[in-house]
């Protein structure tokens, strides 16, 4: 009886648990990355890993340096593809797309289950109702030798967001209203619960952006309800049972914040921290060298659309380039047939290989020193787009296309009416 | 071993892992110690030759926040850092530390100053900034890191219990 967290593990363990108990729980499926695996499979040897628990259940994806732009990157990528054939593992190969939108695109992530992956945003799959986790390399190797991790049951802040947005308001600006208001670590150590009619009347994709920046409040988990549009999202990619897992009504939480979205304007993380949170109206008409729409915060069908649909007939601003990354091959698919990509070329975008592609400063899309990047992810660090003395501002794909069109950041309601 | 010395580094809240090394580093090299020279470039360039081994990080809130990087404990270890001592940790940075063997210290830093001369007592979790005698008491560890930091991390754990041994104590 129980939050979410405290009723999937205990339903993991066969005995009810509470907030601050200690406990090694089974893990239902893992996943690492290119930037985690190397340190993985040395963890893994090192730990004296000979086979992996259940090699069905883990999946190593390559989407961070895809395709590889430098030898050492090349040759990471060749030893993940050994280890992976090796054990008999899935291997997502270059090109797949990013982790976080294969694991629920390929149903690894289901309801009531527990995830743990070499990445932060593993958190992501809470829209699925799954207790995922980011967790770093060493973890991840022990999880599979022995199929189990040692968690700490968080205990639970419960966020109830109702309403309806306006025109012109995605789940991102929810997503960044979030970030904002809990603060960078207003959460650490702690699971979210999102609840509420904005939650309700949004798609699992939608959904998936807002859990997604759950471990910007230094959430561990941000769990959403499995409710008839999961179990949908989740028809044709897994044969397994689907059940979700509800908190009780006895459940206890540390906190509940209720508040109503209806009034909520599109949201932007200023330079350098992502709780610098600001309403549009605050940073509009600053110029922007480079707009980025993609990742797994916002690289889906959903996301594209928007975009597209801003960009249709439109030109890009002669100072600002566009890139975008559609999150997985799935979705780029959709999107060429569905004529998106062809308004984004036409418009003046760059299509890029579905991937992490410019968010983490890795391979193309640097931004030069003193820059201004409007982009879509979820992180705005000093240097994290590669380039320390660049600016980054975090928004949603709507006030990304726009402001991309004007070459200032605009207000996406202007095209919403 | 439990007996550390050093001069204190002070940084702010909020210092996230891509400032303790960036991504770019993270997947060009395997090399930990090739990596460690760039350990918090972005925000003070040099840092790397300024730190004697031994010496401490010290800092404000949510220290470790943004990515799961276990590159950021490794090249901290590498660089020389014998302890970092914060308000707070990001909760997958804390874990790593303790899986990697680096120790790591909750407490109120605020007293501390850039180039304080620290010694730490890990065992009883007491920090001593020696010139001006204070002493500053750091919240204990759960038991199962204590339990994962004494084996030497989380491969000797393991290597050492063939799986995790956290609970029979209760
Ligand atoms: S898109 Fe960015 S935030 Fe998402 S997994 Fe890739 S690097 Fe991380």
């Amino acid at each position: 009886m129980g939050t979410i967290s405290e009723n999937i593990i205990s339903n993991h363990i066969g005995a009810q648990v509470e907030a601050g108990d200690i406990v090694v729980v089974p893990v239902d499926f893992i996943m690492s990355q290119d930037g985690t695996t190397a340190l993985t499979m040395q963890a893994f040897e090192k730990m004296g890993g000979k086979s992996i628990y259940a090699p069905d259940r883990y999946a190593i994806i390559i989407d961070h340096n895809a395709p590889s732009p430098v030898e050492g990157v090349s040759n990471i990528h060749k030893e993940m593809r050994r280890f992976a054939s090796q054990h008999g593992t899935i291997l997502y190969d270059v090109g797949e797309g990013v982790c976080h939108q294969l694991m629920p695109e390929k149903g690894h992530a289901l309801p009531g289950s527990i995830i743990i992956g070499a990445d932060s945003h593993t958190c992501t799959y809470g829209a699925l109702n799954a207790f995922a986790t980011g967790m770093g390399s060493t973890d991840v190797a022990a999880a599979l030798i022995s199929g189990k991790t040692w968690l700490k049951v968080p205990s639970t802040i419960k966020l109830i967001y109702n309403g309806i947005l306006q025109s012109g308001v995605f789940s991102k600006d929810v997503a960044l209203h979030m970030v904002g208001s809990l603060t960078a670590d207003g959460a650490t150590y702690k699971a979210l619960e999102i609840y509420g009619e904005i939650i309700d009347a949004l798609s699992v994709e939608a959904r998936m952006t807002i859990a997604n920046m759950a471990v910007e409040t230094g959430a561990k988990v941000g769990l959403m309800r499995c409710d008839e549009k999961v179990v949908d999202y989740l028809r044709g990619r897994t044969s397994e049972m689907i059940k979700g897992v509800d908190a009780t009504d006895d459940a206890v939480y540390e906190k509940v914040i209720k508040e109503d979205l209806s009034k909520l304007p599109p949201q932007v993380a200023k330079p350098h921290q992502v709780d610098q949170v600001v309403p549009v109206d605050d940073v509009i008409g600053i110029e922007i060298d480079e707009v980025f729409i993609g990742t797994c915060t916002n690289g889906r069908l959903e996301d594209l659309r928007i975009a597209a649909r801003i960009f249709d007939g439109k030109k890009v601003a002669k100072r600002t380039r566009l890139i975008v990354a559609p999150a997985s091959r799935e979705i780029y698919l959709k999107a060429l047939e569905e004529g998106i990509l062809a308004k984004i070329v036409k418009a003046g975008g760059v299509i890029i290989t579905p991937g992490c592609g410019p968010c983490v400063g890795t391979g193309g899309g640097i931004p030069a020193d003193n820059e201004n990047v409007l982009s879509t992810a979820n992180r705005n660090f000093k240097g994290r787009m590669g380039n320390s003395k660049a600016f980054i501002y975090l928004a949603s794909p709507a006030t990304a296309a726009y402001s991309a069109i004007n070459g200032v950041i605009s207000d996406p309601r202007e095209v919403f009416q | 071993m439990n007996l550390l010395r050093g001069r204190a580094h002070r940084f702010g809240d909020n210092i996230n892992t891509d400032y303790i090394i960036s991504g770019k580093y993270k997947f060009k090299t395997l090399d930990i110690n090739e990596m460690a020279k760039h350990v918090m470039e972005d925000l003070r360039p040099g840092f790397y030759n300024e730190i004697e081994h031994g010496d401490f990080i010290v800092a404000g809130r949510n220290f470790g926040c943004g990515s799961s990087r276990e590159q950021a404990p490794l090249v901290l270890q590498a660089a020389g850092i014998g302890a970092v001592i914060a308000e707070s940790f990001a909760r997958v940075f804390y874990r790593n530390c303790i899986n990697v063997g680096l120790p790591v210290l909750e407490c109120d830093t605020s007293s501390v100053e850039d180039g304080d001369e620290l010694q730490v007592d890990l065992r009883k979790g007491l920090i001593r900034i020696v010139a001006k005698g204070t002493i500053i008491k750091a919240k204990p560890l759960p038991a199962v890191m204590v339990r994962i930091l004494e084996d030497g991390g989380l491969v000797e754990h393991f290597r050492k219990h063939g799986g995790f041994k956290i609970n029979e104590e209760g």
